[in-house]
């Protein structure tokens, strides 16, 4: 069953003229699906959001909830609960009087209120600090009053603007484990925004990648990475190279394409990837696929080695290949390489992809 | 000017709600309807709803009441009376070079003093320097009457210290008298010194030290870092403070009436106002507002470039300890001289209070003492009518403030609306006018009646005095509304929004209610400033509706100068406790601190 969907969402804002902040976007999510906008900052993600949550109108197109049209609700009447990315929490009220507060304007009785509000921070492992103030939690803390405050209203859908954005890096990872185990508990439906891939991955069902307010891909995390729609969702998402490589043949799912060292290859493409004989393809190949050996040994291809870069688990080296430089990350690394050292690159094959433009 | 938002409403209620038909079927029309309306601030015609009745009552109150004065000094004799002011023998001509130089004046001495005090106080340790940061406001916070009688009484001909000085050496006439522009000068250097002190503080506390350490790691000199780092850095704060003092020396009005400087902008209004030539004071009036607006606009292009705060937070400056043991004594020394400086007008005001009238002649201080100024002004019904006037009108002012100035902060710092800046400007419009302009445009625009008095003249009237008290003030309340909405995260409201709360039920609950204590240090300032107030009350009064400050005067001219004082004082008290309960209203300190840099 859908749950919210947007058609041909489109938001000017008066101040940046012409430019579109989200241009044409249309997406669908299904009920109880963990849903993430992902992009770089100014890709029109958190603007997406707020459409969603009612604090901008879009210029044009709609926004549904289930059958209802919701594109000119006020937000007040759209039963969502976000998690802002400072929080926003109520500075003068206590933790139990924040959590309560959704649940005052929908007059729910004083001791069920008062269950909904222990439950709540139970969920969120806060039980006992109802009557704390606000100032006297810590970062994380505060991030779990917050996605308290939106579930206890039990919202149609969990909206969330890069809540972990501000914690550091461990409670981030911890938080991220957490805030799926509560959705899945709870069953909401969640919009979540964020610019950090790895979490993207980590958390979402599916993920829409946007960039410029358009939407690049919308896919499940594996598909995003395996199959990235072109070659901005291949290089941020991880890292990727992206070859130009002459086409030579090719096939409704396959292009065969010719490599640096002259020998052809067939390559897997989406289907309708339009592409014709003579023509240049776009190639990614992720640098964790391409392995290295001698540059005798046969299909390997030749290159030079102009950066390396010791990590712990991987090496990260630059090879230089026909002018191209080519990022690879080996996990076997041939002893005594150094920068300068002419090497082989042993491409995976099958995890080549090709990309439009 | 603030018209624009007046015409841009109905505009915008012509603008269709919603182009497309997003209604399901099965949905009548009224309750999509009623869903607009209950929409609220989500929907465009909001904010216009909201700002109109505002921007009616700045074109009414301050924009309108300013053309109305324009017509007047051209109604009668064309432009003949702006052709006085090219004239070289001329009052007018001289009244505003006088006005010009004085406050070029008062910003050189206040500059000087002003930056010397922040600069010893940030950059020194020294024994007594808590107590003098404490009282370094002091002077400054007087009502500018009172202020104005106490410099008359310690430094005039008949003041404290010259004849103080004369008895010491023997001397024929009173010793070192400040008289005329002197006089004004002194007035003008004690009481606006702060806004220097204020903004060089300010910037100085605001400069990572490490900067200054940077430039002597790479060779510099101290002479050299002060001319090429230090001053240029304070550069921003120093244009703004002389743009206010100068701004506020222009429009200061007691100074020239206690010392008798009658050439002056502020003066000539007065005369003119009461020898009944209103043309000629509107002329005035006119030319002054001008030149304020001229010195408004000239800010605001300022503060909108950048100043050079430094980004990096919690490093304090360090204070330099003075060590060698001369310079210790001379510290102290000065430190007392300092502190007995800055007390001794509220000292003076104080003594004077219990002085019996007439007793005070060709003596030092006073000679007879008496607590009965302060029985006559509680016991006497008609001695302490004043008060209660000045108490009333200030609380009604201050109400209205509070409405207005509220709504329209929350407007121009959350709402996006055409004709913003033009809300804005209009506010500060009423901040920049001098006292004595604002009086003059009330006089012009509601002498008869019009729309914004509902018909009535109100010239002679109980509530013309509010409304210029309203005037003046508002602009306090808007900047400590406006400071402190700046400091809550509009992600807060939108929070209560989303967990359901109408626009309402969000602002009242979370916006207005975080707003509280910013607010009400703004109104405090407000009502202060308003039971202190003389320079427009004096050209509005009538005998019924007179304040405690025009009282002041009134009771000086009949040289019962102790009952003055004693009214003088009480207008201190109440500053005192005021400050106080500020203090008291946490957050809302650094607002009112904001707001009190825009006292006029």
């Amino acid at each position: 069953m859908i749950d919210v969907t947007l058609e041909s969402v489109s938001k000017r804002f008066a101040r940046t003229g012409d430019t579109a902040a989200v241009d044409d976007v249309d997406i669908s999510i299904a009920a109880g699906e963990f849903f993430t906008l992902l992009g770089p900052s100014g890709c029109g993600k958190t603007t997406t959001l707020r459409m969603v949550a009612g604090f901008y109108f879009p210029t044009s197109g709609r926004i549904r909830f289930g059958t209802e049209d919701v594109t000119r609700r006020p937000p007040n009447k759209r039963d969502t609960g976000m998690v802002f990315q400072n929080y926003a929490l109520f500075p003068h009220m206590s933790v139990a009087q924040n959590v309560a507060y959704g649940l005052k304007i929908r007059r729910v009785g004083r001791a069920e209120s008062r269950r909904r509000v222990e439950e709540a921070l139970g969920q969120v492992h806060l039980a006992g600090y109802g009557e704390r103030r606000i100032d006297q939690l810590s970062g994380g803390q505060q991030q779990r009053v917050a996605l308290a405050r939106a579930l206890v209203i039990r919202p149609r859908t969990l909206l969330l603007d890069e809540p972990l954005s501000n914690l550091d890096a461990k409670l981030r990872e911890e938080t991220r484990t957490e805030i799926r185990r509560i959705q899945k508990e709870s069953g909401n439906t969640a919009i979540y925004v964020t610019h950090d891939q790895a979490e993207a991955m980590a958390m979402s069902d599916r993920i829409a990648v946007m960039e410029s307010g358009r939407v690049q891909q919308i896919g499940a995390p594996q598909e995003i990475y395996h199959r990235p729609a072109n070659a901005f969702v291949a290089r941020f998402i991880g890292r990727s190279n992206v070859l130009s490589l002459p086409v030579t043949a090719v096939t409704d799912e396959t292009v065969t394409v010719g490599l640096p060292d002259g020998a052809e290859t067939a390559v897997a493409a989406p289907v309708g990837h339009g592409l014709r004989a003579g023509e240049a393809a776009l190639v990614s190949v992720r640098p964790e696929h391409i392995g290295l050996t001698s540059t005798t040994e046969p299909g390997a291809l030749p290159g030079r080695i102009t950066e390396l870069e010791f990590t712990g688990m991987a090496t990260n080296l630059v090879v230089d290949v026909a002018g191209e430089p080519v990022q690879v990350a080996a996990i076997d690394v041939p002893a005594g390489i150094a920068v300068g050292d002419q090497i082989g690159l042993r491409l995976n094959r099958e995890r080549m992809w090709v990309v439009h433009p | 000017m603030g018209g624009a938002p007046v015409t841009a409403a109905p505009s915008a209620a012509t603008v269709p709600p919603i182009t497309e038909d997003p209604a399901p079927a099965g949905r009548g029309r009224r309750p999509r309807l009623g869903g607009r309306f209950a929409g609220g601030a989500s929907s465009r015609w909001f904010p216009y709803a909201l700002v109109f009745p505002l921007a009616l009552i700045l074109f009414g109150y301050v924009v309108q009441p300013m053309f109305a004065t324009f017509a007047e000094s051209v109604g009668v004799d064309g432009v003949a009376n702006y052709t006085e002011f090219l004239r070289g023998e001329g009052v007018a001509r001289s009244s505003l070079l006088t006005s010009l130089g004085i406050s070029a004046a008062s910003v050189l001495l206040c500059g000087i003093v002003g930056v010397a005090m922040a600069f010893l106080l940030k950059r020194f340790q020294f024994p007594g320097r808590r107590l003098i940061e404490a009282i370094i406001l002091v002077p400054a916070a007087l009502p500018p009457l009172i202020g104005a009688i106490s410099f008359q009484l310690l430094y005039s001909e008949t003041g404290i210290l010259p004849r103080g000085l004369q008895q010491l050496f023997g001397t024929e006439s009173p010793v070192l008298p400040f008289t005329g522009i002197a006089g004004v000068l002194v007035v003008h250097t004690f009481t606006m010194y702060p806004f220097f002190y204020l903004a060089a503080s300010a910037a100085l506390a605001g400069m990572d030290p490490s900067v200054e350490e940077a430039a002597y790691n790479l060779g510099a000199g101290r002479v050299r870092v002060w001319r090429t780092v230090l001053l240029p850095m304070l550069t921003p704060a120093l244009v703004s403070a002389s743009l206010l003092v100068f701004m506020t020396s222009l429009a200061s009005y007691t100074a020239p009436l206690l010392f008798g400087v009658d050439r002056t902008m502020t003066m000539q209004i007065y005369i003119n106002r009461t020898n009944g030539d209103l043309p000629m004071a509107s002329t005035y009036a006119s030319v002054l507002a001008v030149v304020s607006i001229l010195f408004l606009l000239a800010m605001r292009w300022y503060e909108g470039r950048r100043s050079y705060r430094s980004q990096s937070k919690g490093i304090a400056a360090h204070r330099r300890e003075i060590t060698n043991p001369f310079g210790k004594w001379a510290a102290l020394a000065a430190s007392i001289l300092a502190t007995v400086v800055l007390l001794a007008p509220v000292g003076t005001i104080a003594l004077v209070a219990f002085s019996a009238d007439g007793s005070w002649t060709t003596e030092v201080i006073p000679s007879a003492y008496t607590g009965q100024n302060f029985v006559t002004i509680f016991s006497d019904p008609r001695a302490f009518q004043p008060i209660l006037n000045s108490l009333q009108m200030s609380l009604i002012a201050t109400v209205g403030c509070v409405v207005v100035g509220v709504l329209i902060a929350y407007a121009v710092r959350r709402l996006d609306f055409r004709g913003r800046a033009l809300l804005d400007v209009a506010v500060m419009l009423a901040w920049a006018l001098p006292g004595t302009v604002v009086a003059i445009n009330l006089i012009s625009a509601f002498s008869t009646g019009n729309v914004f008095s509902f018909g009535q003249v109100l010239i002679g009237t109980f509530w013309i005095m509010p409304l210029a008290y309203f005037v003046r003030f508002l602009p306090l309340v808007f900047r400590s509304s406006s400071a402190t909405l700046a400091q809550i995260d509009p992600s807060l409201e939108e929070a209560a929004r989303n967990l359901g709360a109408s626009w309402w039920r969000a602002f009242g609950t979370v916006t207005l209610r975080l707003m509280v204590p910013g607010v009400a240090a703004g109104a405090l300032l407000a009502f202060v400033n308003g039971v202190g107030e003389f320079v427009a009350s004096v050209l509005i009064y009538t005998s019924q509706t007179a304040p405690i400050s025009v009282e002041i005067n009134n009771r000086m001219y009949s040289f019962e100068v102790g009952t003055a004082a004693a009214y003088g004082m009480l207008q201190v008290v109440l500053i005192f406790v005021v400050m106080v309960i500020s203090g008291r209203l946490q957050s809302g300190r650094s607002a009112s601190r904001e707001a009190a840099k825009w006292t006029a």
